[in-house]
This record gives structure tokens, C-alpha cells and sequence, in this order.
């Protein structure tokens, strides 16, 4: 990416950023709000304090492990948007594996937990990238049916088969061991899933841009034909993005299980994998970008809470203001080469 | 009232058919039309959820049902405008702003759906082609809402209309070769987007029915997922409106069953039975897919079936 | 016609509550000595779903409007927060951006991320609707709720009076014991003035599915229901659906008797206003209870007003057995009682005391006439 280019995403994605956060001042307006006066509480909810920052990176983390559940198999041409079922079934393997893993060291029985997730998020996304390689089927299509399968599992499950009947409260399954869980990240109230979820951005980005692997998956996501005329193993590299991109939510999955719940249950289904779709096109499908676009939904999430309190907004006006800031982000790629200033000499 | 026991089910199965297929019906027309000029909309869920709203807080501010089916189409129209407007731009890609389009449709749709949470509004009226019956439950399964008579004559009228009149063979030479109509001289990006203008307003509509016909709420989980459904029925209908007609049925019979075996003392599983719309829409489209053709009656322009 | 003065529902929930039954909590709670000034204090009320959902959220938000009229006390609300690190989050804004110093947390999966942030804010109270509170768990916060399966016994009562068919309906969102202690008490109801009573038990496996509901009303009406009382989070549609198949529903949460002007029996309802108190105990410094458990005797649970179906006669004994319940002359469980396999729950003579709540927690069965099963570990 040259420099060019990359002003050139900077100013069209401001830009596109802006003019969204312009349609929602009207929105706020049309309501008798001040927009400015909802701009700056959308600012001080987000980042204005360090609780609010704090709030912001805790809603930030899952958003960058499921978006790469887009953003990976994007690259290969494939649009995802199984995040939400990955990450669910990426819990439920870490509970299962917690069983057999109960009486692991510390260190060592988490890493396992989190692999458990990740590897079980890895096929379940994987299965559709099989399906669409070997059988033609959709991607988009089904990883979106594998997302209410894998909610009918996982309810299924915790209301019988795996379900702690000591816990009265919800239907869930039963809880690893304390010693297996992780908190929050000393000095902060923001849990370790944040760590993760940056670790893992960097390293895709390394692996997507960085290697030969990186360099083939571009080609195929740029046309298959030529892919294949390259003499690349088309279907494994398929197979190989979608496992990527399903492990990252998985991996979501069992963070909210080892940091937040300790147990599945419907919890488990509160949209990050919708939420992380978003962020992946808003990232333009780089992984390092998804970090900061995380950190900037996070904030929008977390000042949601703000804005109801203070203005009697609807929680809604929150995804009023993604699915804004999407569409800007979309029609803003029709820009990308036609702006005077950002042309070669 | 007699009790009907296990032939119950099957009255249920039926009813549920004709009870809950008409947002399938209604999206999956909406979005053959769409996909026949060669554009896809996936953010048809948004637009009938949107749809819904509409209807419902029309309704309940007027008095009148048949003015808030109207504004759910329209409604729906201008999202589809919008969809259609965007992916006119060059590289914007259609899957992903489809996408947008139902987190936006269904962001405004509880944004400004709010208020109508608690209010009732007046209900569609039914059609009762049980009356004949001494039966309450035959009588109730024939019960028939207007708006799925409307789309069970909609679906002939669209397959003969794109088969056999000069819109229908514009539409398809649009979605199937856009360079041969831009050689014809007919306007590719207007086609395709008053083709997706006409869908929006059939999602719309289909909205309505949930909110005013049945169940006949409003609230922010009254769609789990039908107008996502009914675009996946589109690819094994094989964009044939009737079979968009029969598959919407199968989907309605579906919904209906998890239900019907609990009400006569199946009381397991009921999760499992309440994914069998998701697991046989995907059994469906692994069976009908395959890599060495493209689908009978795939549009070629189509991003999805590429 | 209706008990209550002909009010419309909005202005019920405008008005109703002001005066909130003390006499029986003076033992538990003393607040406000004689002449303290009142401090200014912030409440803030944390919604698992919409507000005005009429259903679960909506009674809530109704006790919290009432806390809002109390000297000195100011609320702010957010809706639609999921049982997820996130209402951790929520309840640290209310505290550290409004400046809360109560925190109510309406949603039973809230209480382990109440356990945590209330160890964080000693000086926060947190009133949680669960009432799990054990001793160890910290001193700020409440375990609460209402014994909704008395109420439901009224329901059950006026469900068996006016069956013809001698099927009535159980619709549940949840597996859950309190859902099973309200059908349980719903048929025990029904089945104390007409014994040959069934109950067909159906768990939607959602606290809320519109298009599932209307489903399984129409199902129930087909298999020859004509009573139902559904237990997920907004009753509307059943009840609705309910009154154009042209049967019998008792409502749940809050006062759904409008929806159904023909079909309406009556409904269970909780009293949250027990929150009131807790604000004002917290504000003065005055006493308040841990764990706070209750039916009619406690005025924390209500029906509805009666729908104009139902006749005097029954109205009168419904009100009867209310009474019985709130001097503790009427208990629900005593035997003999079987569950609906046949297993003897409770021999001739053994009574559960009504507010027994170890005895309700572990409530893992259906009572004898039940069609269904809890599915729950025996």
C-alpha cells in the first residue's frame, strides 16, 4: 500500500465518517436534541474519561475477534457473516473442554480452553467454506443459516444435556473451574480478551500481508480463475481462510466464556458477531484496521448507555448510527480513484 | 370444541403453512423480481422489519390496517430506492450494502418503533373460507389473510408476467447480460433499480402482515430471521415465483410444527424443532447447489451466484 | 366490568402506587426517622428489554416511576441491556457518570455481575429482583421478589370455573423453577374447584418469540384449550390471540385486561414497590432487609382486575382465597399432592409453609393434571 493510497482510505473514510455523523445530528435533531450537545456526549461517553475509555476497550475486544471472522475470508472473495454462530459454538467448546481440562494447570489449561474455542469456531466456519468449494453452496448464505443452528444447539444443550441445574437464574451449562478463569487486565477493568483480540488482528495482518500465503489469498480474492491458472490449491485456501476467520470468533467465544461468564448460555448471543461484519467493511478487511474501527463502534456502544440516560434517546439510536455509518463507508468505495487529488502524475 | 389429538398436528401444519409463509411469500417475490434484473438485496430483513413498524404505527395512528399496508410498501419502496441508487455507483458491492441495509432497517425500525411497543393497533381483516365447517379448527385454519391470497395470485402473475411480456424480457436481459441490453439501449441501472424498488415494496408489505395480520404485534423480536430466509428460499425456488409460492409454504408448514407436536405433549427438544426452517433451508441449497452448472435460472450478472 | 374504578390502563399506571402498603414492612424496614433531612439521592433502573414491552420491563418501569415521586429521589433508566460484562459496564456509568448511589437491576441474569460491581461500590445499593441473596454475599445489595405462584393459584381458580372443556393452557418462555411454580400453582388452582382439570405445559424456549407464540395459542385452542396464562416476557400476543379465537386468558407482569375486553379472567401481577423503601432506607440510613421474599401476605404480588366474564360468585372467591392467602390461612402446596408421574410430593397432612422458599427454589416437578414435563434434574 502506498502512501498515497493510504491517505487516500484516510480522507474518503473521514469523510464518510463525518457525513454519517451529520445524518445523525439530524436524527437527534428531528428529535429536539442539540446535535452538537449529542455529539459531545457521544464523545465524553466514549472516550471523554478513563471509565469511559475502559468501557469502550471491554466493548471493543469481541468486536475484533468476530470482525476478522469477516475479514479474512474476505480476502479470499468470500463474504462471511457466520461470526455470531463461530463465536456461540466456540463457547460451547470451551465449556466441553473444560471438563477433561479441569484439573489442568492454570497457564496451560486456559491455553487449551481457548484453543478448544477457537478450533471448534475454525470448523464450523470451515464447514461453509467446504460447502461452497466442494457444493456451490453460498457462503453468505450459509453462515448465516449455521448462525441460528448453532443458537438452537447451544439452547438445546444448556437446557438439558449440559445444563447446570444449580443455577436457577437462566438455563446454562455448568461453570469451569475458578482457577480456569481470567479477569481483567491489571489496573483496568477491561478483561484479557482485549489482549487477544489485538494479538490476533496483528498476527492475521502479518499472515495476510506479510507472506506468500498472504500474497495467494489476495490473488484468489482478486479473481479465481487466475488463481487457479496460477496453479494455487484454490479449495484448501478456501478451507484455510474460513478456519482463520471461524477461529477468530470462535476464540470470542470462549473469552466471554473463561473472562466474563464462566459458563454458555443465551449470553453468549448479544450480536458481536453482527456488530463485527460491520467492522470488518468498515476496516476495508484489514486486520489492523479492525482495531481501531473496534475501539471506535466500542465507543459508540458504550456512549449508547449515555445517550439514553441523558437525552431518553431509544438504545436504538445506536444502531441507527452504525448502519449509517456502514452505508457512508460502502457508497464512499465508489470514490476510491476518481478524486483529482489522490491520482498519479 | 372437540379435541383433535395427533390429526391435530396436521390441521396445524397446514394452517401454519398458509398462517406464516406470507412474509416468505412476499420477500421472496420481492427478491426474485430483484435478482431476475441482476441485483441482489439482502437487506430485505431490514425492510420488513422496517415494514412492520410502519404498518403498526400507521395503523395504530389512523385506525386503518389497509393505510399501513400501503406505507409498509412504501416504506419498503424507498429503501429499496436507496439500495438500488447506491449499488448504481461503480464498485459499490451490493452483498455488502444489502447488509448495511438490514443493520439500518432494522436500527430505524426500533428507533422509531419505540412508542408503538405498547399501543394496539386495528388488525387485517379475515377471510373466512372455513365458514362451511362445523369444526372451530378447520373454520380457524381457514382463516385466511387477504394479503396471502394477494400473494398466492402475485407469484403466476409475476411468473407469466417476467416470462411472457416486454418488462419481463427486459428485466432478464438485464440481469442475464447487461452488455446485450446496453446494446439494445435499455437502461441497465434504472431497471435494476426499479426492479429493486418494486422488491423493497413487496418486503415492505410482507412486514405488515406480521405486525397487522399475524401474530399481529409489534416488537423488536417479532422477525427472527424470515426476510434472511426468504432470500435463501429465492436460490432453491431457482428464482421461479411459484416455486417461491410451494417452498414459502413448506417454510410456514416448518415453523408451524415445532408448536403443534408440544401442544399435544412432545415436550423434548423443542430448540431442535425450532431450527427446522434454518436446517432445511441449508439441507435444501446443499442438495440443489453444485460447483459444475450454474443454477437453472440463475441470473449470470448476479454477484451471489457467481 | 372491572373491580378497580374504570380508569384506563394509562392512567393506572400514571397514578396507582402513590400510596404503597407499609404497615406490614415497618418490621423489616425503617426508614426516614422523624425530622432527618432527606438526602438527594439518584436511582438508577437497568432494563433487560424495552420498557414499555407490557409485560416483565413494563412492571418494572412502573415501580420505577412511583421511586421517582419519593422525596429527594431522582431516576435515570437504560433499556435493552444484555446479561453480559456489559451491564457491569452500565451499572459503573450509572454510578460514575450520573452519580447513582442505588442501582436496580431488573433481570435475573444480572446477580453475578451485581455480586461484582457491588463489591467495588460499597457505598451503592444494589436491589436485584432474584432473590438469591446468601449470607457472604456483600451488605449492599438485595436479593427480592414476589411469590407470583400465588397469584397464579387465583388465575388457576377462575381458569377452572370457567372452563367448558376441562382443558386449560400453560405457556412458559423458559425452563426454568419459578416458571414451574407458577404452572404449578396455576393447576392447583383450577383443579381446587374442579378436580378433572388438565393442563396442556408448553415451553416456547423464548423469553420472547412473537410468531412461536401465536403458534402455540392456536395449536392449544385446536387441541380444545380454552384457558390460557402465558409466562414470557410480554403477555400481548398471546392474549391477544387468545381473545380472537374467542377463549379465556389470565394475564402475566402487569394489567393486560384492555387487550381482552371479552376473554380476560384476571392476571398475576407483581408489586415492586418494595423498592421505594429500599431507596428511602438507603437515603436515611435506616435498616433494610438482605433477601425479601413475599406473596399476598407481603403485598408484593396482585391480580388484575377481573374481566367482565367473570361472575360474581367466582369473583368473590377468588378475592376470598386472596385473602386466605395474605392472613396465611390458604397454603399452596399441602398434601396429598402427586407430581404428574404419579410420584407421591407430599403425603396427607404435610403443609409447605408459602413462603418456604428453599422448598420452591428446588421445584423440579408438575403437579398431578399437567401435560408436559420440566425437563429439570429429579
Amino acid at each position: 500500500m502506498t502512501i498515497r493510497s493510504s491517505v487516500e482510505t484516510a480522507a474518503i473514510s473521514t469523510a464518510a465518517v463525518l457525513v454519517a455523523l451529520l445524518l445523525f445530528g439530524g436524527f437527534a435533531a428531528a428529535r429536539g436534541l442539540d446535535p452538537l450537545e449529542v455529539y459531545r456526549v457521544l464523545y465524553v461517553g466514549a472516550f471523554g474519561t478513563w471509565f469511559a475509555v475502559q468501557n469502550t476497550l471491554t466493548q471493543a475486544a469481541p468486536l475484533m475477534l468476530t470482525a476478522l471472522c469477516t475479514a479474512v475470508p474476505a480476502r479470499a472473495g468470500l463474504l462471511v457473516i457466520g461470526g455470531e454462530g463461530a463465536l456461540v459454538i466456540g463457547g460451547l467448546a470451551t465449556v466441553l473442554a473444560g471438563v477433561p481440562l479441569a484439573g489442568a494447570p492454570a497457564p496451560l489449561g486456559i491455553a487449551l480452553l481457548c484453543a478448544a474455542g477457537a478450533v471448534a469456531g475454525g470448523l464450523w466456519v470451515g464447514a461453509a467454506g467446504a460447502l461452497r468449494h466442494w457444493r456451490g453452496v453460498n457462503e453468505t448464505i450459509s453462515t448465516l443459516l449455521l448462525n441460528y443452528i448453532a443458537i438452537a444447539v447451544l439452547n438445546h444443550l444448556i437446557t438439558g444435556p449440559i445444563r447446570d441445574f444449580a443455577q436457577v437464574l437462566k438455563p446454562a451449562s455448568w461453570s469451569l473451574g475458578e482457577h480456569l478463569r481470567i479477569g481483567d487486565v491489571p489496573g483496568t477493568s477491561v478483561h484479557w480478551g482485549l489482549a487477544f483480540g489485538v494479538a490476533a488482528c496483528a498476527l492475521l495482518w502479518v499472515l495476510m500481508r506479510r507472506t506468500t500465503f498472504g500474497f495467494a489469498v489476495d490473488i484468489l480474492g482478486g479473481n479465481v480463475r487466475a488463481a487457479r491458472m496460477a496453479g494455487l490449491p484454490v479449495g484448501a485456501m478456501v478451507l484455510v481462510a474460513c478456519f482463520l476467520g471461524g477461529a477468530a470468533a470462535g476464540l470470542a467465544g470462549a473469552v466471554e466464556v473463561v473472562a466474563v461468564h464462566g459458563f454458555a448460555s443465551s449470553s453468549l448471543v448479544v450480536g458481536y458477531g453482527y456488530a463485527g461484519i460491520l467492522v470488518a467493511f468498515l476496516a476495508r478487511q484489514n486486520p489492523l484496521a479492525i482495531v481501531f474501527v473496534s475501539v471506535l463502534l466500542g465507543g459508540i456502544s458504550a456512549s449508547g448507555g449515555l445517550l439514553q440516560r441523558r437525552f431518553g434517546l431509544p438504545d436504538a439510536a445506536t444502531l441507527v448510527l452504525r448502519g449509517l455509518l456502514f452505508v457512508a463507508v460502502l457508497a464512499s468505495t465508489t470514490l476510491y480513484g476518481r478524486l483529482r487529488v489522490f491520482r498519479r502524475p | 370444541m372437540t379435541e383433535l389429538g395427533w390429526a391435530g398436528v396436521l390441521v396445524a401444519v397446514a394452517g401454519g403453512a398458509v398462517r406464516v409463509s406470507t412474509p416468505y411469500l412476499f420477500v421472496s417475490l420481492g427478491e426474485t423480481l430483484t435478482e431476475k434484473s441482476g441485483r441482489v438485496n439482502l437487506g430485505l430483513e431490514g425492510t420488513l422489519v422496517l415494514g412492520a413498524m410502519s404498518a403498526y404505527g400507521v395503523a395504530h395512528l389512523s385506525g386503518s390496517p389497509w393505510l399501513g399496508v400501503l406505507v409498509a410498501g412504501v416504506a419498503g419502496a424507498g429503501f429499496g430506492l436507496g439500495h438500488g441508487a447506491v449499488c448504481g455507483l461503480a464498485r459499490v458491492n451490493d452483498v455488502a450494502m444489502g447488509i448495511a441495509l438490514f443493520l439500518l432497517g432494522t436500527g430505524l425500525a426500533f428507533y422509531l418503533g419505540k412508542p408503538f411497543i405498547e399501543p394496539v393497533a386495528p388488525r387485517l381483516p379475515h377471510l373466512a373460507f372455513g365458514a362451511w365447517s362445523a369444526s372451530p379448527q378447520v373454520r380457524a385454519a381457514l382463516d385466511v389473510s387477504p394479503l396471502f391470497v394477494a400473494g398466492a395470485v402475485l407469484a403466476p402473475v409475476l411468473r407469466w408476467a417476467l416470462g411472457n411480456t416486454k418488462w419481463g424480457l427486459v428485466v432478464r436481459t438485464v440481469g442475464d447480460n447487461s452488455d446485450a441490453a446496453k446494446a439494445l439501449g435499455w437502461p441497465v441501472s434504472l431497471v435494476r433499480t426499479l426492479a429493486t424498488v418494486a422488491g423493497g415494496f413487496l418486503a415492505g408489505v410482507g412486514g405488515s402482515f406480521l405486525s397487522l395480520q399475524y401474530p399481529g404485534t409489534w416488537n423488536e423480536a417479532l422477525s427472527s430471521g424470515q426476510g434472511l430466509m426468504a432470500i435463501a428460499l429465492v436460490i432453491f425456488a431457482r428464482w421461479d415465483p411459484m416455486a417461491c409460492f410451494y417452498a414459502s409454504l413448506l417454510f410456514g408448514g416448518a415453523t408451524a410444527l415445532g408448536p403443534a407436536l408440544q401442544s399435544v405433549g412432545v415436550t423434548t427438544n423443542y430448540y431442535l424443532y425450532g431450527a427446522a426452517p434454518y436446517v432445511l433451508t441449508l439441507g435444501l441449497l446443499v442438495y440443489s447447489s453444485s460447483t459444475r452448472h450454474t443454477l437453472v435460472g440463475a441470473p449470470s450478472e448476479l454477484t451471489i451466484s457467481r | 366490568m372491572t373491580e378497580r374504578p374504570r380508569l384506563t390502563r394509562r392512567q393506572l399506571l400514571a397514578t396507582a402506587g402513590g400510596a404503597v402498603a407499609a404497615g406490614v414492612f415497618s418490621d423489616l424496614v425503617s426508614g426516614q426517622d422523624a425530622g432527618a433531612a432527606v438526602k438527594p439521592i439518584t436511582a438508577g433502573f437497568i432494563y433487560v428489554g424495552p420498557r414499555n414491552d407490557y409485560g416483565w420491563n413494563q412492571a418494572h418501569a412502573v415501580a420505577a416511576k412511583k421511586i421517582a415521586r419519593l422525596e429527594g429521589v431522582k431516576i435515570v433508566e437504560q433499556e435493552n441491556v444484555p446479561e453480559t460484562v456489559e451491564v457491569e459496564k452500565v451499572m459503573e456509568g450509572m454510578i460514575q457518570q450520573d452519580g447513582a448511589r442505588a442501582v436496580f437491576a431488573t433481570s435475573f441474569g444480572y446477580w453475578p455481575h451485581v455480586l461484582k460491581i457491588a463489591r467495588k461500590y460499597p457505598d451503592v445499593l444494589f436491589p436485584h429482583i432474584g432473590a438469591l441473596w446468601k449470607e457472604g454475599d456483600p451488605k449492599n445489595t438485595i436479593g427480592y421478589r414476589g411469590y407470583m405462584e400465588e397469584p397464579h393459584y387465583l388465575c388457576g381458580v377462575a381458569a377452572g370455573h370457567m372452563t367448558k372443556t376441562g382443558k386449560i393452557g400453560f405457556l412458559g418462555s423458559k425452563p426454568l423453577y419459578f416458571i414451574f411454580n407458577n404452572c404449578n400453582g396455576f393447576i392447583l388452582g383450577a383443579r381446587s374447584v374442579n378436580p378433572k382439570v388438565t393442563c396442556q405445559v408448553v415451553i416456547t424456549g423464548d423469553w420472547n418469540n412473537p410468531v412461536r407464540e401465536a403458534e402455540v395459542t392456536g395449536s392449544l385452542i385446536d387441541q380444545g384449550v380454552d384457558v390460557i396464562v402465558a409466562n414470557v416476557d410480554s403477555a400481548k400476543v398471546v392474549v391477544e390471540n387468545s381473545e380472537r379465537r374467542g377463549i379465556y386468558t389470565c394475564g402475566y407482569h402487569t394489567d393486560l385486561s384492555e387487550l381482552a375486553p371479552r376473554g380476560f379472567l384476571t392476571g398475576a401481577e407483581w408489586n415492586w414497590a418494595a423498592g421505594g423503601r429500599f431507596v428511602q432506607a438507603w437515603q436515611t440510613g435506616g435498616q433494610y432487609p438482605n433477601l425479601l421474599r413475599g406473596g399476598f401476605r407481603q403485598d408484593m404480588v396482585a391480580i388484575s382486575p377481573f374481566g367482565r366474564a367473570v361472575p360474581e360468585d367466582v369473583r368473590a372467591k377468588i378475592l376470598k382465597i386472596r385473602q386466605g392467602f395474605a392472613d396465611d390461612s390458604v397454603k399452596l402446596y399441602r398434601g396429598p399432592l402427586k407430581d404428574n408421574e404419579g410420584n407421591v410430593v407430599l403425603k396427607d397432612g404435610q403443609v409447605i409453609a408459602n413462603d418456604d422458599n428453599k422448598f420452591k427454589l428446588a421445584v423440579n416437578f408438575l403437579v398431578e393434571g399437567a401435560i408436559g414435563k420440566t425437563g429439570l434434574k429429579k
